[in-house]
This record gives C-alpha cells, sequence and structure tokens, in this order.
C-alpha cells in the first residue's frame, strides 16, 4: 500500500478504523485534539459512534462501557486528563475488560504546559489508579510506529484482556511523516462470550469491580499476576542502535530516543563505541535488554527529571552505572546537548 | 555520505507557512525519501508566529528538530527572520520575503535569496500565492525534490477540488524559480 504522509494525530484514528475500533470517547485537550476530531467526521460514516463526554471521568467511564459489551473502542487524552482517568482506568483493569487509550504527553505536573513531554512514565507505567495491576504501555519511536502500534494494541488488549495505553507524546502527535497502513500479526482471540450483550435466553452476563471477601479477592489479585507473567514473557519489545561492540549505551524511548540516535550517529563518527537500547514496550519493561557485561555506564535520556531510570537501574542492578540528562515542562532536548553529556560520562574513551 | 536538508519555515498565520512545509515534504515522499514535518505548536491565532521544520534524507531520520542547523531557512516576515535567523548553520541558505523584511547587518556567513513575493504574487493576482511563490525560489535554488512533483503533492495535499487552482500555483513556482535565477545574472 502507498505511504501517506500522516500527522500523528491523525495517524492514530486511521490505524484504529483499521484496526476495528468503532467506538470513541474523549474529551478535547492540547496537544491531541486532531484525534477527537477525526474521530467526530470518520465514526459516523462506518456506523459508529463519536462521543464527547463532558469530562474525561464520563469518558473513561464510557469506554469502561462500551469494553464491557464487547466492543472494540478507545480514548485520547494528554497528561493531566489521563490523570483525571485513573479511577476508571483501575476499574477496567480489574474488571479485565480490552480497551485501549492513546496518551500524547505534555508538560507536568498539574495542568502543566502543552509543549512535548515524557512526564507520565511513573503514571501510566507504575499504574496511577489503586490496587495491585498492570496496564500493557506501547512506546511509539515515530509515526509508523505509532499506527502500528496502535492497530496491535486492540488485538494485544483482546488477547489478554488488558487495557492497553500508547504512551507517546505531543511531538509525535503533532509531527507528519509518511505512514503504512499494514496489519499486524495475527493474534488468538477468543470471541467475547462474557460481553454483556443481554442473556439472550442463557444466564445473565455479570462483570464485577467489587469483591468484599478478603481471599476471594486475594486469589483475583493473584490470578491477574499469573496473567502478567504470561504478557511478560510474550510482550516484551525493544530495539538496539549499534550495540553490537557499544561500550556505553543510552537507555531512551519515544521522541527523546531519536534525538539520541542521531547523537549516536555524531559520536560513532568521531570513534566513541556508545549505542542505543530502546524499550518499545514499558510494561513489560526490556529488563533482560540491560544486562549487558561489556557495558560500562547506562546513560538515561528522558524528557523528564528521570522516571524510566529506575527501571533500567532495576534491569541493571547496579545504580552506580547509570547516569541521567532530560528536560521538563516542555523543553525538548538538543543531539548537541545529549553528545556534550555522554562525552563528559565517556571522557576519553574511545 | 548520506543526503540530509533541514529547512526552517517561518512567517506569520495565514502566510502559508505550513503548507509549504507540508507541500515539501510530500513531494519527498513521492520521490520515496524519508522526510519529517514538524509545527510549532501552542495557543493558535490568525497573524501569529508560525513556523514548521522539515526533514529530508535518504536514511532513517533520527531527531525531527533544527536546532542551530538548518540547511535552509525560510523567512515569510522580518520578525520571523529576526527571531530564527540564526537558525541557518554557516555556509546555508537563506530565502526571504524582500517585500516585508530589511536588514541592514546581515549574516556573512550564509547564502541569501532575496525574493519579493508578495509583489510577484499580487503581480499574479492574489497575494495568497507568495507562499508558492518561495517554494518555487528556494526548491530551485536548494535543489530539493522535482518541481513537478510540488504539484502532485499539492494535489494530495489539498484535494480534487483544489485542483483548478493548479495552473496559477504552477504559474507562481515557476515565477519564484525565475526570481531566484535572476539574482545571480
Amino acid at each position: 500500500m502507498a505511504k501517506v504522509l500522516l500527522k500523528g494525530n491523525e495517524a492514530v484514528v486511521r490505524a484504529a478504523i483499521e484496526a476495528g475500533c468503532k467506538y470513541f470517547f474523549g474529551y478535547p485537550i492540547t496537544p491531541q485534539n486532531e484525534i477527537p476530531e477525526y474521530f467526530s467526521k470518520e465514526l459516523p460514516k462506518i456506523g459508529g459512534a463519536f462521543v464527547q463526554g463532558e469530562s474525561e471521568v464520563a469518558s473513561i467511564n464510557m469506554l469502561y462501557g462500551a469494553a464491557a459489551a464487547g466492543a472494540r473502542a478507545m480514548t485520547s487524552s494528554s497528561s493531566p486528563g489521563i490523570a483525571l482517568m485513573q479511577e476508571g482506568i483501575g476499574y477496567i483493569s480489574k474488571a479485565e475488560l480490552p480497551a485501549v487509550i492513546v496518551n500524547m504527553m505534555r508538560g507536568g505536573p498539574g495542568l502543566g504546559g502543552i509543549q512535548p513531554s515524557q512526564s507520565d512514565y511513573h503514571m501510566c507505567v507504575k499504574g496511577g489508579a489503586n490496587g495491585d495491576y498492570h496496564n500493557i504501555v506501547l512506546a511509539p519511536g515515530n509515526v509508523q510506529e505509532l499506527v502500528d502500534m496502535v492497530q496491535e494494541a486492540f488485538d494485544i488488549a483482546d488477547q489478554y484482556g488488558m487495557l492497553v495505553i500508547v504512551l507517546a507524546d505531543g511531538l509525535i502527535g503533532q509531527m507528519m511523516e509518511p505512514v503504512e497502513l499494514r496489519k499486524p500479526k495475527a493474534r488468538p482471540i477468543e470471541p467475547k462470550t462474557w460481553a454483556l450483550t443481554g442473556p439472550n435466553g442463557g444466564k445473565p452476563h455479570r462483570i464485577y469491580n467489587l469483591k468484599l471477601q478478603a481471599p476471594d479477592l486475594e486469589q483475583d489479585n493473584i490470578d491477574l499476576f499469573k496473567k502478567y507473567e504470561v504478557i511478560e514473557k510474550n510482550e516484551t519489545r525493544y530495539e538496539d542502535y549499534m550495540m553490537d561492540d557499544a561500550e556505553f549505551a543510552f537507555a531512551s524511548y519515544g521522541t527523546a530516543s531519536r534525538v539520541v540516535r542521531t547523537a549516536v550517529d555524531k559520536l560513532r563518527a568521531e570513534g566513541y563505541k556508545i549505542g542505543l537500547i530502546r524499550p518499545q514496550t514499558l510494561w513489560p519493561f526490556p529488563y533482560e535488554a540491560f544486562k549487558r557485561p561489556n557495558i560500562k555506564k547506562y546513560l538515561d535520556v528522558e524528557l523528564s527529571m528521570g522516571q524510566m531510570i529506575d527501571d533500567v537501574a532495576i534491569a541493571c542492578g547496579d545504580k552506580n552505572m547509570i547516569e541521567f540528562f532530560g528536560h521538563t515542562g516542555g523543553v525538548l532536548i538538543t543531539v548537541d546537548e545529549v553528545c556534550d553529556f555522554a562525552k563528559k560520562i565517556m571522557g576519553g574513551a574511545k | 555520505m548520506s543526503r540530509i536538508d533541514r529547512i526552517f519555515c517561518a512567517g506569520f498565520g495565514g502566510q502559508g507557512v505550513m503548507s509549504m512545509g507540508q507541500l515539501l515534504a510530500y513531494a519527498a515522499m513521492l520521490e520515496e525519501l524519508e522526510v519529517t514535518w514538524c509545527p510549532s505548536y501552542g495557543p493558535e491565532m490568525r497573524g501569529g508566529e508560525a513556523n514548521c521544520s522539515v526533514t529530508i534524507s535518504d536514511e532513517r531520520i533520527g531527531s525531527p528538530l533544527i536546532n542551530n542547523d538548518a540547511t535552509v531557512g525560510v523567512f515569510m516576515n522580518g520578525a520571523a527572520y529576526n527571531k530564527f535567523k540564526n537558525k541557518v548553520q554557516p555556509g546555508g541558505k537563506i530565502f526571504m520575503n524582500s517585500d516585508l523584511i530589511e536588514d541592514s547587518n546581515p549574516r556573512t556567513d550564509v547564502t541569501y535569496y532575496k525574493i519579493p513575493v508578495n509583489s510577484i504574487a499580487t503581480r499574479l493576482g492574489k497575494i495568497q500565492l507568495a507562499n508558492m511563490v518561495m517554494l518555487g525560489a528556494l526548491n530551485d535554488q536548494a535543489h530539493l525534490v522535482n518541481q513537478d512533483m510540488l504539484l502532485e503533492a499539492f494535489k494530495k495535499v489539498f484535494g480534487a477540488a483544489k485542483e483548478k487552482y493548479i495552473p496559477i500555483n504552477k504559474e507562481a513556482l515557476a515565477e519564484g524559480a525565475k526570481a531566484a535565477a535572476e539574482m545571480f545574472k
């Protein structure tokens, strides 16, 4: 199929519709407004529905309802909006319903700003709602990967009964790149026999959130984490760049990793043996990717004060092996800054 | 060495700065090159500041951001020029709308292309063509894409309903290219 030049936000809509998403519930917020705008035009054409909720809280609960009814549905927002959705995110996670959320992150905390940031790693990867749960978090590094991941998110959600968050940022949402809409690999997806579509003459279906007997609730959690183990085994993903003979490794995801990739090219041209490990799934986190005996230091670069760095530290088992560089609040990192930071760490080591 | 062009376009909202960048990006994609287009975004308003960065390469593009390493700068008004002229790297090219920009203290380490795009567009009958005149000048002198590909891109970006405007836009591109070429006669 021929490539088209699409804005990240528009690409989300094209990919979701291609994946069979028929329902979108959301509330406007910069920098992701093209997503609801485009959905509002497209979904009525295919017999679906676009609903602008009265708030993010309403929108996430509409998604909860649509998912419970067995529909392919999604919402999108940006950082403060995702914060408002946390209660619903917890409920969907407890109910083990398949649903998709796109978060085009912006600067925080609080209402923050509207420029690109990676400030929501903790909220989305570690869980912003109460209780023991995980969401699958996919981290696209460009618009093509965004398209691929949004499509796949629906299949992953259905396969495991999971809420999948596509964690991108304002820059990926706003920028245009050539993309190709292609089908993800086929996955084993069971029919949704549990969906709340009416009893149809049989027993009524029920989806519970409350469980008042402590041992029963504990058993639910144990079962949930058995499922998580399978996901950790099957779905962990990362990409290496120039890692074969590397003695130093950047750790970076999403937009930050693009700047880092160019910095790797520049540093390699000067003779430095440095590469990049780019996690594509943030939960499950690719811990195995950071167990490399030849690496002297991991250089974590994020558009935050340092959030993924906690997972890199767990992964390599030695916090003294990690250095951090980042900007926040919507300030972007530059290639030169990343190179200077790396050279300081590497000294003369070439 | 692989090819990489980093084009920074700036002006005020309504001057067609964003669509100029998009046409370039689309045309490059049609030539099967790698390309990124990044807008500045913020509280939007007509007459407010508008800029975009286009990167064209024959390899996968890492950073899509332009700092002070633009190979080409395109400036449609004085405010944008004064604010961003240093985004162009030494040895780069600066295309300026000479109808709206004067600089008594120009940089000495770049090549200037001073194109009266407003006057040319007005002569063609529509001030709205100023961005296409600039695009014609820029593409001709910076050797970015095949000029015909910009018209193919025009069809894709603006759709069938706007195809009737292709002849006048083609003329605008040609006039821009001519004006740029004449500078060096």
